[in-house]
């Protein structure tokens, strides 16, 4: 804290440089509510990596097996929940038989919502066993994965419900990660789509699809991986909104559609967050200059 | 000095095996047992956890100092998820064994335990990671000054992610053709380069001084060079 | 509290007893997943380059280690971070308020956690001889039990064994958001005059630093995660960033030994460079010139280093 005698005082502009943070906090949490309630949406334009994440899943023969690891915990779920959403609604739409799995503790919940929410709220027909199967969470991180790239029933000997796996048609014939035609990870962290790539793709390369939903602060250390060992990345909730917009147009929904569209509902409030924490920041650097230049005039 | 003596010759000597476990195939799995040991003992460990929880919060209640409070809600919550989790109370009955109290299930929302986990725990789960959203705008107007040429290196960086992660980007250089000379200049395009080169090579420059440093130090504990993890005797 | 301190010693008996059966029992059915996929052989010669990698970058290591043992110069950069260390201990000590250090969120299986505790005996140390009160919350119960052994034995290294007091280092939660609510919240209450953070952490990097700021705390960061190291240095006072972070050991125990390990770690840094500015040249030879066969000798590189 600065003592000033009148004349020396700051400037108003040098004062906001201190401003009191729970202004801040202020303005942030109207620019996130007020979008939400005035329902702010705006367009989204698919960019090369959801187009890919896409195409991969389009380019699986239809009616394949797939594995799809929740990988995050409810702390994530606001940004990877709306991906997971899709991507489960857009294999079922593709025909695809869909196994859940999770790497996190308490992962496995999320893939019950996902299951509950969309899975079976938009294609109704499906059945436990033959269509889907949850295989829930196991312990052991990436030992899980590696485990799995040779053996998934020593892994994995019973679903969620202790029905062993060979009583499931569409697991029974399962033996290793190459008997799926993709693997999606939807991933907060560790473990995730970094030790998917390394343990299960690098020991059966080409076997398999691999594609990965991220948060945004992951993506420095997947990027590398894609496009040779990642067929296609979704990163955070503007991937997750090019996804949902590609999946829409192929695949629209009559009823309930907001359960696909989350994405595109947090863009409203991520466009008018970002443009406030530029604002932030100019104002801070004007603060900064009207401080120095008061400073130079004495 | 048995009592530094050993733990060094354990570690030196699990170490080194381990190491040199990987270069065979006869022994790679060598690692991932002994990380299935790990766990085990981390399972027990957490019984010392719990103990060390318990104590340290009856003793604020019981001294009443400040923040007791939070105490015995640490302690009122500690033992509902015990109780309703281990002894699964309220828990849904089976299908196959409906007679069978501990075959039930407890992590739907419909049993106790699941609903505590559907509307407590993660809400606050939730909550306290979209605090993240208010301390990042908090440390941006601090931090992000332009003292210098690096700053403002930062500063533009920042401002080019900020907007291309909006619809923002798109609408004010969308209008570029993605195949002119300019289109180097959208928001798109400069997020990319921004992301795939500068970043990722940032990035990998750090991971491989990470990967040199875990080696030195591994090295350091492997060799008993540093021994500030031990114990005086 | 006697009997449940009792009870909880027979418990660890039991439990350390119990350890063995389990253990057999998952390491026979592992044992009999792998054998049916592994490779056979003795030496997996997949791996001969980073076999190679691995001899030439702990010979760079130990070879320091013995040329610092000769009494050679050592010539180590200051790093500001851990400079600051004695500055901030005072601080806490001369507002009477306390020193908080938080070992990260991972367990003892995780090198940053191991680099963490063991910047923790320095810290200790110094906090004893200023004595200064230490607080060490910590997310993992192995965590706690080594964070305890080391500062006991930072309080014997600085001749002050009747000051420790094991209560300030305590667990809290292994559930990643509850252990941060609760250690913010003691920041907030009890506004540590020195806070640091050294070791693993992901999403509560910053909900603890900007909690550290507000309150005025002076904030000493080191992490090897690369994806936390904005937020730390957005928020902090001093960061130690990546290899700086696994250098602050040595750094701080001033020792040959070790100062000659961070000589190694550099030499290590060396040999990537080459390799890495061999790789480029080639591949950017075989790129304008693809007669040179330089693509190949790229393509060999790769697969020899295990790419």
């Amino acid at each position: 804290m600065h003592e000033h005698n009148g004349s020396d005082s700051p400037s108003f502009l040098a004062r906001l440089g201190g401003i009191d943070r729970r202004w801040i906090f202020l303005a942030m949490g109207l620019s996130i509510a007020l979008p939400i309630l005035l329902k702010l949406r705006f367009p989204e334009y698919p960019g090369p990596m959801a187009k890919a994440t896409f195409d991969a899943i389009e380019s699986v023969p239809e009616g394949s097996t797939v594995l799809v690891a929740f990988d995050y915990d409810p702390a994530s779920a606001a940004e990877l929940q709306p991906m997971a959403n899709a991507m489960v609604h857009h294999c079922a739409s593709r025909g695809h038989k869909i196994v859940f799995m999770a790497l996190w503790t308490l992962g496995r919940q999320l893939a019950d919502k996902a299951i509950e929410e969309v899975l079976l709220e938009f294609h109704p027909g499906l059945r436990y066993g033959t269509d889907y199967v949850q295989l829930g969470y196991q312990a052991g991180n990436e030992g899980v994965i590696k485990l799995m790239a040779t053996n998934v029933p020593e892994q994995y000997k019973t679903d969620t419900k202790g029905t062993p796996l060979a009583s499931l048609p569409l697991v029974a014939q399962i033996k290793s990660t190459a008997d799926f035609a993709l693997i999606a990870s939807i991933s907060a962290g560790y473990p995730g789509a970094k030790e998917w790539v390394q343990f299960a793709e690098s020991a059966n390369p080409e076997a398999f699809k691999l594609v990965c939903g991220s948060t945004g602060v992951q993506v420095s250390q997947l990027l590398p991986y894609y496009p040779k060992q990642l067929d296609g990345m979704l990163v955070a909730v503007k991937g997750a909104a090019e996804y949902e917009m590609l999946v829409e147009g192929k695949y629209p929904v009559e009823k309930n559609a907001e359960r696909l569209g989350q994405g595109r509902v947090r863009m409203g409030p991520q466009l008018v967050a970002h443009m406030l924490m530029i604002g932030l920041i100019i104002l801070g650097n004007i603060a900064m200059v009207a401080g120095r230049s008061r400073g130079g005039a004495r | 000095m048995l009592q530094r003596t050993i733990p060094i010759a354990i570690l030196s000597l699990s170490g080194i095996i381990l190491m040199l476990a990987y270069f065979s195939p006869l022994t790679t799995s060598w690692g991932e047992t002994v990380l299935g040991w790990f766990n085990v003992l981390a399972a027990v460990a957490f019984v010392l956890g719990a103990g060390n929880l318990l104590r340290v919060n009856l003793e604020r209640i019981s001294a009443q100092r400040s923040g007791w409070a939070y105490s015995a809600i640490t302690l009122v919550s500690f033992f509902a998820m015990l109780a309703f989790g281990l002894l699964k109370l309220g828990a849904v009955p089976s299908e196959k064994h409906p007679d069978k109290h501990f075959a039930g299930a407890y992590e739907g929302p419909t049993a106790p335990y699941g609903w505590m986990y559907e509307y407590v725990l993660s809400p606050l789960t939730a909550t306290m990671f979209a605090m993240l959203a208010f301390y990042v705008a908090s440390a941006a107007f601090r931090a992000f000054r332009a003292k210098n040429t690096e700053s403002i290196l930062l500063l533009g960086t920042a401002f080019i992610i900020l907007i291309a992660q909006t619809a923002a980007g798109m609408f004010l250089t969308g209008w570029i053709p993605q195949d002119s000379v300019f289109a180097f200049l959208r928001f798109d395009s400069m997020k990319i380069a921004i992301t795939e080169y500068i970043q990722t090579a940032g990035m990998r420059a750090i991971t491989i001084g990470i990967a040199l440093g875990v080696a030195a130090t591994s090295l350091r504990l492997i060799l008993g060079v540093d021994k500030s993890y031990l114990s005086k005797s | 509290m006697r009997w449940l301190r009792h009870d909880l010693r027979r418990m660890r008996w039991i439990a350390v007893a119990s350890v063995p059966a389990i253990v057999l029992a998952q390491t026979a059915a592992a044992q009999v997943a792998e054998s049916a996929a592994r490779p056979t052989g003795i030496f997996n010669s997949d791996r001969l380059g980073l076999l190679v990698a691995l001899v030439l970058i702990c010979g760079a290591v130990v070879g320091c280690i013995l040329l610092a043992r000769t009494g050679r110069p050592l010539k180590i950069r200051k790093l500001a971070a851990l400079e600051a260390v004695d500055e901030a201990v005072g601080r806490a000590t001369e507002m009477g308020r306390s020193v908080l250090f938080v070992p990260g969120i991972q367990d003892m299986t995780d090198i940053q956690t191991v680099a963490g505790v063991t910047v923790l005996g320095r810290v200790a140390r110094t906090a004893a001889e200023y004595d200064a009160r230490l607080e060490v919350p910590t997310s993992r119960s192995i965590v706690m039990t080594a964070a305890r052994e080391t500062v006991q034995a930072a309080h014997f290294a600085a001749g002050r064994p009747e000051t420790y007091n094991d209560n300030g280092i305590y667990y809290i939660t292994d559930e990643q958001f509850g252990y941060v609510a609760a250690v913010t919240g003691k920041m907030v209450r009890e506004k540590p005059a020195a806070c640091f953070y050294m070791g693993a952490f992901y999403a509560e990097s910053l909900l603890l630093a900007e909690n550290g700021n507000a309150i005025g705390a002076i904030q000493i960061a080191g992490t090897a995660e690369p994806s936390q190291l904005p937020f730390f240095v957005a928020a902090c006072d001093y960061t130690l960033i990546g290899e700086e972070f696994f250098a602050a050991s040595a750094y701080l125990s001033g020792e040959r030994d070790q100062l000659g390990s961070i000589k190694g770690q550099d030499i290590g840094k060396l040999m990537v460079a080459a390799v890495i500015v061999i790789g480029c040249a080639l591949a950017t030879v075989g790129a304008l010139f693809p007669a040179t066969g330089a693509t190949g000798a790229v393509d060999a590189l790769r697969s020899f280093l295990g790419g």
